[in-house]
């Protein structure tokens, strides 16, 4: 199981809980689960956000998190 | 000693040439106006003249029947059924149902030249049903503004909330309230920043041709041709791969030339024009009326703090109108105001509103500079207060690795403390200040991005190599990339043209934006030039008859790993080269892939002015930039990036602002009235440039291009306190607000 830190107002699609675990070795089983388990998130997530695990943003969709220390939730990183 | 003489590296860290500067001074440099086809049209685009409008009917009758004129478009000329982004960015090419700021899109023509489509462009008449506008964000967030789109709130915004609010977001951690408890001193205050443009000094330009068998070019002045390629198919309808994007030179962005404008427009002129391409070049009035600037921002900071500097909690409510579309970086402001703190408790609550302006584009850093604004001055106001060293007290709070940033993850390898250790010894601080003259200081901070990004490299004939990236050169990145691949290779400088190559020659690249281009670009070259190596020592090795693993690439050459591989003497790339033909066929080098390691730069400026008591005019008398660049490639460019961002942050704090009407027009659409900072308003700004090496790049590279022009703006607001006793909370400090703080507090 991986814990994933939310953004606290995604908290109204988890019954008020801003880290939930989910049941994922990837970056996609992790969106994939939190989606089926908290399926208020799926626009948000499918619109777009980063994971940024172990204090680096995930680069793909495959980037492992089977031995995150920490998975965060981000919104979509960008930049000028 | 000089920094560049420490240098491990032969190359990196040196300041040769830049490989584009004989083009630029002799005026051979060609950008995007300066492109030209046989049987070319000129496009001229017509604009709503309101902020707020019904679009009742276009009659294009008149215009259409001007010698000359070759065709028309209108949004009804554009395919439907778009969503989410894609739409958005339809609608801001081309109005649909309705005009939604001063300058939007909604109607465009073609001819023979230049003057004939603005001339059948004043032909063309637009009835509209002037609607109530909103301006300012703190009105458009009010519940009984006028509706800018019903059914823009994303699944983020909570039910309830004003109808203009188009995303939201919170995050934090700790118990804020009980930090707020543990301080000595509490503070709240409010703050608020104009929008302001990127000021890029080349107007937006592009020449589109397409046919109608969807097959087409564009040759655009850009900071991404592959965003224009995706874009403009999406807006169109096209299939990405029947459209070629060149970017030409580019004569700045900033962040601004990442999206689309008026090159949908060009395409589909073209279309509906048999195919003849049709140039579009803005004018500054449409530049910045039309194009994006940054986002507005109002802010409300409150922060806790010991009578010895720690802070114990920080709390942030900000409030960014980005125009008519969603889009402000009102997230990312708020990720970056704290981050140069360690903070036991925090609270940060956003709003991404939506107002009549122009749909706002990335600028440098998106966000970060309005959250320093905000809460860099109220550290500076408090630390006044508490009569703490400014410097100190940040040195006290500043993260370091293993630290959990202000917006939730544990920080990798960062450079704030080394930065900040570099300021506190630096001479300007000992400089001495005269009357009417203050210091102020700031913190800076910004992510850096990665993206996308795909390398080809080539050996010629003759040894020397070519390098083929996706990321046009808007800052330097040619240099850096030659020295880099310079440096792989163990060959000079000189002998690694590095060329940006259009979307038919390499797979898809992320624009040039996250300060992303020297470090994601330059990793894939080394990467590609890593390949080539060891296609050369594999093809000397079959020479000499030996394992390739008993083959070493130094110096240039390849050569036996040691005295077992046998006695031969080293092969450079130039003999690999000449006979590559008949060794195996060319030899390259190609990497792509979404680079990990992106290393964060965080920035401090310091900055003395004198404050005219009398007129309220502020003169920056010294300027400091220290910043952590990771490892430097080519000194030169990342000082003149750091210069860059602070000429652009002071240029935002003291004069840059859009002044709307009570119409919601906007004024001041020309740069004499919108007062961007020239070189007689400023002194050499100085730098100094902190090396805390990222891990995740092979020489160290950290992005450089953002985070400067972070902390000018709270940077320069401390200084005015210091040297006339006045808080600025709103900006630009311009001299008569200036002038009337000042007589305000005068008059008690």
């Amino acid at each position: 199981m991986v814990m994933v830190n939310l953004w606290s107002s995604l908290s109204r699609f988890t019954g008020g809980e801003t880290a939930v675990e989910v049941e994922a070795a990837t970056v996609a089983g992790l969106l994939d689960g939190l989606k089926a388990a908290y399926p208020g998130l799926a626009p948000i997530l499918d619109a777009g956000v980063s994971v940024v695990i172990d204090g680096e943003v995930a680069t793909g969709r495959h980037a492992s998190v089977a031995d995150a220390g920490e998975v965060f939730l981000m919104q979509r990183m960008k930049g000028g | 000693m000089a920094k560049d003489e420490l240098s491990e590296y032969r190359l990196v860290g040196t300041r040769p040439l830049r490989p584009d500067g004989l083009d630029k001074v002799t005026g051979r440099a060609r950008y995007g106006a300066d492109i030209s086809m046989p049987g070319m049209l000129w496009g001229a685009v017509v604009r709503s003249p309101h902020a707020h409008a019904r679009i009742v009917r276009i009659d294009a009758s008149k215009a259409e029947a001007l010698p000359g004129v070759k065709a028309v478009v209108t949004r009804a000329d554009f395919p439907e059924g778009l969503t989410g982004e894609n739409w958005n960015l339809q609608e801001n090419t081309m109005a649909g149902e309705r005009a939604l700021y001063d300058g939007h899109a909604v109607a465009a023509v073609a001819a023979t030249s230049a003057l004939r489509a603005q001339e059948a462009a004043r032909l063309i008449e637009v009835e509209y049903e002037v609607l109530p506008h909103v301006i300012d964000v703190d009105d458009a967030i009010r519940p009984d503004a006028p509706v800018i789109r019903e059914g823009a709130a994303d699944a983020t915004v909570p039910e309830g909330s004003p109808p203009n609010v188009a995303r939201y977001i919170e995050f934090g951690h700790g118990d804020p309230e009980a930090g707020f408890s543990a301080a000595d001193l509490v503070r709240e205050r409010s703050y608020k920043t104009e929008a302001t443009h990127q000021g890029y000094i080349e107007p937006h330009a592009c020449l589109g041709q397409l046919g109608a068998d969807g097959k087409g070019e564009m040759w655009v002045c850009t900071q991404g041709q592959w965003f224009i390629r995706q874009m403009c198919s999406a807006v169109l309808g096209l299939e990405a791969a029947q459209l070629r994007v060149t970017p030409s030179e580019i004569g700045g962005g900033f962040g601004g030339k990442t999206t689309i404008f008026m090159e949908p427009l060009s395409l589909a002129l073209s279309r509906k024009a048999g195919g003849r391409p049709v140039k579009i070049v803005m004018t500054r009035s449409e530049v910045l009326r039309a194009t994006g600037p940054t986002a507005s921002a109002s802010m409300d900071v409150k922060i806790g703090m010991t009578k010895d500097g720690m802070i114990t909690a920080a709390d942030a409510e900000f409030r960014m109108q980005g125009g008519a579309f969603p889009g402000a970086p009102v997230d990312m402001a708020l990720y970056c105001a704290f981050a140069p703190y360690k903070l036991p408790a925090a609270k940060h609550v956003g709003y991404d509103v939506l107002a009549n302006r122009p749909k706002c584009a990335a600028y440098r850093a998106p966000g970060s500079p309005m959250g320093a604004f905000a809460v860099e001055s109220l550290i500076d106001e408090m630390c006044r207060e508490l009569g703490l060293d400014p410097l100190e007290v940040r040195l006290k709070n500043a993260v370091k690795e293993g630290d959990r940033a202000s917006y939730g993850p544990t920080f990798g390898s960062i450079g704030l403390i080394e930065t900040l250790e570099a300021v506190k010894s630096h001479p300007n601080l000992a400089q001495p200040l005269g009357p009417n003259q203050g210091r102020g200081i700031a913190s800076g901070y910004w992510f850096n991005h990665s993206g996308e990004t795909s390398v080809s490299l080539a050996i010629s004939e003759d040894g020397t190599v070519q390098v083929s990236v996706g990321t046009p050169d808007i800052g330097g990145s040619r240099a850096s990339i030659a020295l880099m691949t310079a440096e792989t290779l163990g060959i000079a400088y000189e002998d690694v043209r590095v060329n940006v190559v259009e979307t038919g020659a390499l797979g898809v690249n992320e624009p040039t934006h996250g300060s992303r281009a020297t470090f994601a670009s330059g990793k894939a070259a080394v990467t590609a030039a890593r390949q080539a190596i060891a296609e050369m020592c594999r093809r000397a090795a079959a020479d000499w008859g030996i394992d390739a693993e008993a083959v070493e690439w130094a110096n240039g050459a390849a050569q036996p790993a040691g005295p077992n591989a046998g006695k031969f003497p080293p092969m450079g790339i130039e003999e690999i080269a000449a006979k590559m033909g008949s060794t195996g066929g060319p030899i390259s080098g190609h990497h792509e892939s979404v680079p990990e390691g992106v290393g964060a730069s965080f920035g401090c400026h310091v900055v003395d002015v004198e404050v005219d008591p009398e007129t309220g005019r502020t003169t920056i008398l010294r300027y400091l930039v220290v910043q952590d660049a990771g490892r430097a490639i080519h000194p030169a460019y990342v000082e003149g990036q750091f210069q860059g961002g602070a000429a652009q942050g002071i240029g935002w704090a003291l004069n840059e602002a859009y002044i709307y009407g009570q119409d919601g027009r906007l004024q001041n659409a020309v740069f004499l009235d919108y007062r961007v900072p020239v070189a007689s308003d400023l002194p050499m700004i100085e730098t100094e440039i902190v090396e805390v090496p990222n891990p995740g790049h092979p020489f160290g590279v950290r992005g450089v291009g953002e985070t400067g022009i972070t902390p000018p703006l709270p940077a320069i607001a401390n200084a005015i306190e210091a040297a006339a006793g006045v808080r600025m909370r709103s900006l630009p400090m311009s001299p008569p607000r200036v002038l009337a703080a000042i007589k305000a507090a005068r008059e008690g």
